[in-house]
This record gives structure tokens, sequence and C-alpha cells, in this order.
């Protein structure tokens, strides 16, 4: 026996080799599934450790040479960028003033609905000092760990967009799952056409909008945002535009996203450290009410004359001295009068309620709701 | 005094001794390259510096054990900083130190045109084999695109330059 292993060495150490390996293998993917695997973690704690050290020199080494490169020696062009870079401020402010009043708008509505806001209360910046190593896996390491509090899971952005999630934590680093590593997926949602899908990446590195059904139109060029429904991305950050979208063979679109991170090129992102979650409050200066303001905005039909006289004939008939029909809605902080408000569309007129009584679909003021 | 045919033998079994404080400096300096060359650009990330050492030692050494040792152990520290279930680097890599040392044994590789296709072939053999254990053990299927082939002659090429650097840290036994 020993004669046919020592004459066989090298097949026998291949086979042996092979054999644990495939073995530990089938122990992790079975472990993957439950509870998390401690030896497998084990091993990646004692190697990233080991070489993290290493790594962080080299990375701050090929930093620094970037800084020196990119603020003495490489500096053409930078005239030109200042310029536009200052036009861009300009338009940005013009746009931002604009949006401001649609934005104390939104949140006048909010409160009234009782919906409660999320938002990135606290961010930690950190530098990639390493990358994955392969190209099947998308991952990048920041010298951030356990010591600055980091958790798995914690969103990762950069001032652009979502760059991916923290997604294990090691003593002085972590490693940051991208979002165009296969295993990564986001919630997200389309702004302008408010579809739903998630985000995933690919064994190429692409970014896919997935779970968009087939019959739906998107638009290249559209914005697509984190919808929140994954519980890890506040909602509202921006992932990326809509590169492509094209039919396939299965029931949902091909839509290609391009992310708006480099996701390739990061030197340092944003770990959120903390978010958010406040009821939205309305403004207290303002005296013009939201649902006045989305009543004026909304299509309205125009009133017919017999309408009028009727609705005139109930108000005076029920209480003398009030304002009649078509008067002005009141600012006042009560519900308006219903006849007073201009009926929209899909209302059915048998839906009326007497004067001075609170519609039954007006939620409660403050009422919050699960988000 | 030997004869011809002793000389002859001995030219083909003639392998290269490398110091061990080299084989470790040249593994540790190509992981560190591995990790950090994809922060300059992506397209480094294409490299796999660690499978070209493995080829190069596994060819170079014709020690089939200790090929096979230096790619499940360069494999392993890949898979344990790429995220991947930890072996299917490993699995990967030994493969290819087995066959790579098993070949180095019977034939001629310093030619460095020759160096270029077999590195070609062994990287394409080396993602082979990370397909076929993706898809099953792990259950996650990796296409084959055409791009791999792209890949394989980028690491060919940087294979061929590599092997004729590292050619300048080993020894002649004989």
């Amino acid at each position: 026996m020993d004669t046919l292993l020592s004459r066989h060495r090298n097949v026998t150490v291949f086979v042996v080799l092979l054999f644990a390996q495939v073995v530990g293998l089938a122990v992790q993917v079975r472990r993957a599934a439950g509870s998390t695997d401690a030896p497998a973690r084990i091993i990646r704690l004692g190697v990233v450790s080991a070489i993290t050290p290493f790594q962080r020199v080299i990375a701050g080494g090929i930093h620094w040479v970037g800084d020196v490169w990119n603020g003495y020696v490489n500096l053409r062009g930078t005239r030109d960028e200042n310029e536009r870079l200052k036009q861009q401020v300009a338009q940005l402010r013009l746009e931002s003033s604009r949006q401001s009043e649609d934005v104390s708008q939104a949140r006048r509505l909010q409160s009234l609905l009782g919906f409660r806001q999320q938002y990135v209360a606290k961010t930690l910046a950190a530098q990639i000092i390493g990358a994955g190593g392969t190209e099947q896996s998308h991952i990048i390491y920041i010298d951030k760990g356990f010591a600055d509090h980091l958790k798995p899971d914690m969103p990762v952005i950069t001032p652009e967009g979502v760059a991916g999630k923290v997604l294990e934590v090691f003593p002085a680093s972590s490693q940051v799952l991208l979002l165009n590593d296969p295993s990564s997926g986001v919630g997200a949602i389309l702004e302008e056409s408010r579809l739903q899908g998630v985000v995933r990446g690919s064994p190429s590195g692409e970014l896919l909008l997935d779970k968009v059904m087939a019959d739906e139109t998107v638009k290249v060029g559209e914005r697509v945002l984190t919808s929140g429904g994954d519980r890890i991305f506040p909602k509202g950050l921006l992932i990326g535009t809509v590169a492509e979208a094209g039919r396939q063979k299965d029931v949902f679109l091909h839509v290609r996203v391009k992310p708006v991170s480099r996701l390739g090129q990061l030197e340092e992102v944003l770990v959120v450290t903390e978010i958010a979650q406040e009821q939205t409050q309305a403004d207290a200066n303002s005296t013009q009410r939201a649902i006045d303001v989305l009543a004026e905005r909304l299509p309205q039909v125009p009133q017919k004359a017999d309408a009028i006289a009727a609705s005139a004939a109930v108000n005076g008939a029920g209480r003398p001295g009030e304002q009649g029909a078509g008067a002005k809605p009141s600012t006042s902080s009560q519900a308006p009068a219903p006849a007073a408000v201009p009926p929209r569309l899909g209302d059915k007129p048998k839906s009326i309620p007497p004067a001075n009584t609170q519609p039954k679909s007006t939620p409660p003021h403050g009422q919050a709701r699960p988000h | 005094m030997a004869s011809g045919f002793e000389r002859e033998q001995r030219e083909q079994i003639e392998v290269y001794h490398y110091n061990w404080i080299a084989v470790i400096f040249v593994t540790a300096v190509s992981l560190a390259a591995q990790w950090t060359l994809p922060l300059l650009s992506p397209f480094f990330s294409n490299f796999d510096l660690p499978l070209l050492v493995t080829i190069y030692f596994a060819l170079i050494r014709r020690s089939p054990v200790g090929g096979m040792m230096t790619g499940c152990i360069l494999g392993l520290i890949q898979d344990a900083m790429s995220g991947h279930f930890i072996g299917v680097y490993g699995i990967s890599k030994t493969v290819v130190g087995y066959l790579a040392s098993s070949l180095g044994a019977r034939i001629d590789l310093e030619n460095p045109l020759a160096r270029f296709l077999l590195t070609i072939g062994f990287y394409l053999a080396h993602q082979g084999v990370f397909a076929i254990v993706m898809r099953v053990m792990v259950n996650q299927p990796y296409p084959l695109r055409i791009w791999l082939l792209g890949a394989a002659i980028v690491n060919g090429v940087v294979g061929a330059l590599l092997f004729a650097l590292l050619d300048r840290l080993r020894k002649r036994i004989y």
C-alpha cells in the first residue's frame, strides 16, 4: 500500500487536496443558507488582518502619487474646468431656488398624510485600500472597521450616489460589496414612471434593473433611485440612469443601468452609519395649506350652472349667513366645505358630505404610517 | 568524466532552484499587486497575477506537489479576500498547478512564444474549472463569454513578460 501511494504520490496529493477543498466548499454552501459560517469567517479574518496593513501602506502610496500628479503636475484644462464649474454652480443655484418651493409643498403634503421621512443622519468617510482581487468579484476594502463602529449592511455612498453596502467588518478594515457584484441587490424605483424593481450586478460588472414587467415602458436616460424597500438604503438615493431598455424572451424587461458612481475608480466613500427617521413637519409660517395647493393644481371639471344653484340652495337653507357656493376656500386650519372645493376628476357626486364635516378619507393629522 | 548520454539525461531533467524567500516574496508581491492595481484602473482587474505566478513556479520547478501547493494556497488566499466561498479559486488553481507542473516535466518551456500560448491555455482552463465549480457546487452560473478570450491574451502577454523577469531570480541546480 505504501509503495502504491509513494509511486503515485503526485496523484494522491492532488486527489487529497481537491477532496478537502470540495468538502470544505460543500460545508460552506450548506451553512450559507442558515447561520454564519464560523470557520470560513475565521480564515477570512486571519487573511484580511494579515494583509490589510500592507494594503494600507501601498494604497496610501498610490493615493499620494495620484494626489501629487493631479494636484501639481497634471493641471491642464483646470482653467476651463473652473469656468465650466462656475456656470454649473450658477445654474444649480437657479434650479435649487425653483425646487425649494416644490420641496416645501411636498413636505406639507407628507405632513398631512402622516409620512415618516428617512434621511442620512451620519456618515463616516473611508478610504479605499484594496480591491477584491478577482475579475468576478466586485468588492473593495475600506480602512474603517469595528473600531469605527461599522456594521454589516450599512449603506456605502459617494457624493454622486449609491456605491454598495458593507459586507463584512474586520478590526481595522471592512469589505464593501459594490452595486455591480453579481450577489448584490438594491430595491429601486424609476424617478418618472415610478416603476419598481431590483438593481442587480452581473458577472460582467454591468448593472441591471430586474423585475420590471415586459409590458412596461422604460425611457432611456430616466433616473433610477433607491426605493427603500430593501430596508438597507434610505429612499431616494440616486443609483444611476437607464442606459438601455429592451425586451427579451423573459417576462421581464432587460434594463441596463449606468451607475452614477464610478464603481471602478472609487477613492473615497461615505459609510452611512445612521439613518434617521422623523415625522415631517409642516412649515408653520406657511399660510396656504398643501391640500389647497394640490386642489388648485389638479385638473378640474368646470361646474355646471344647475349644480352651483343646487349647492347654493343647500348652503343657503342650512346655515344662513355662511359663504355661498363658488366662494374661495377658507385658509383657516379647518377643512374646507366640500361644496366650496372644486370637484376633482374621479370624485363621485354622491359622496359629497354635508357642509362643515370632515371628509372620511382624510387621515388624522400626524398619524404615522410605516414607510 | 560524464558520457554524452549522461549529459543529455541531465539536460532533460534539469530544473531550476528558487530560494524560499524569493518564492514567498514573489507570491506576496503578486497578491499585493492583485489587490491594489485595480484601484488605479478597472482594466487591471483582468490580470490574474497569482495564477501567473502559480503557472511559472509549476513550469519551472517541475514539481507537481510544489505546483499544486502553490496554486492551492494562492487560490485560498484569493478566495478569502474576494468574498467567494473559500475553495472556489483554491480548486481552480490546484488543478492548474498540477497540470502546469506535469507539463513542465515533459516539454521545454524556455521559449517565450510557448509560454505565451501555454499561459492562454492555462488561463482558459482555470476559468473553465472556476465556472464548473461555481455552477455545480455553488449553484451560481458563471457564463463563459467571449471577452474571456481577450483577458486570456492579456494574461498571456503579461505572463510572458513576467516569466522573463522572474527567470532572473532562479538558480541552476546542475
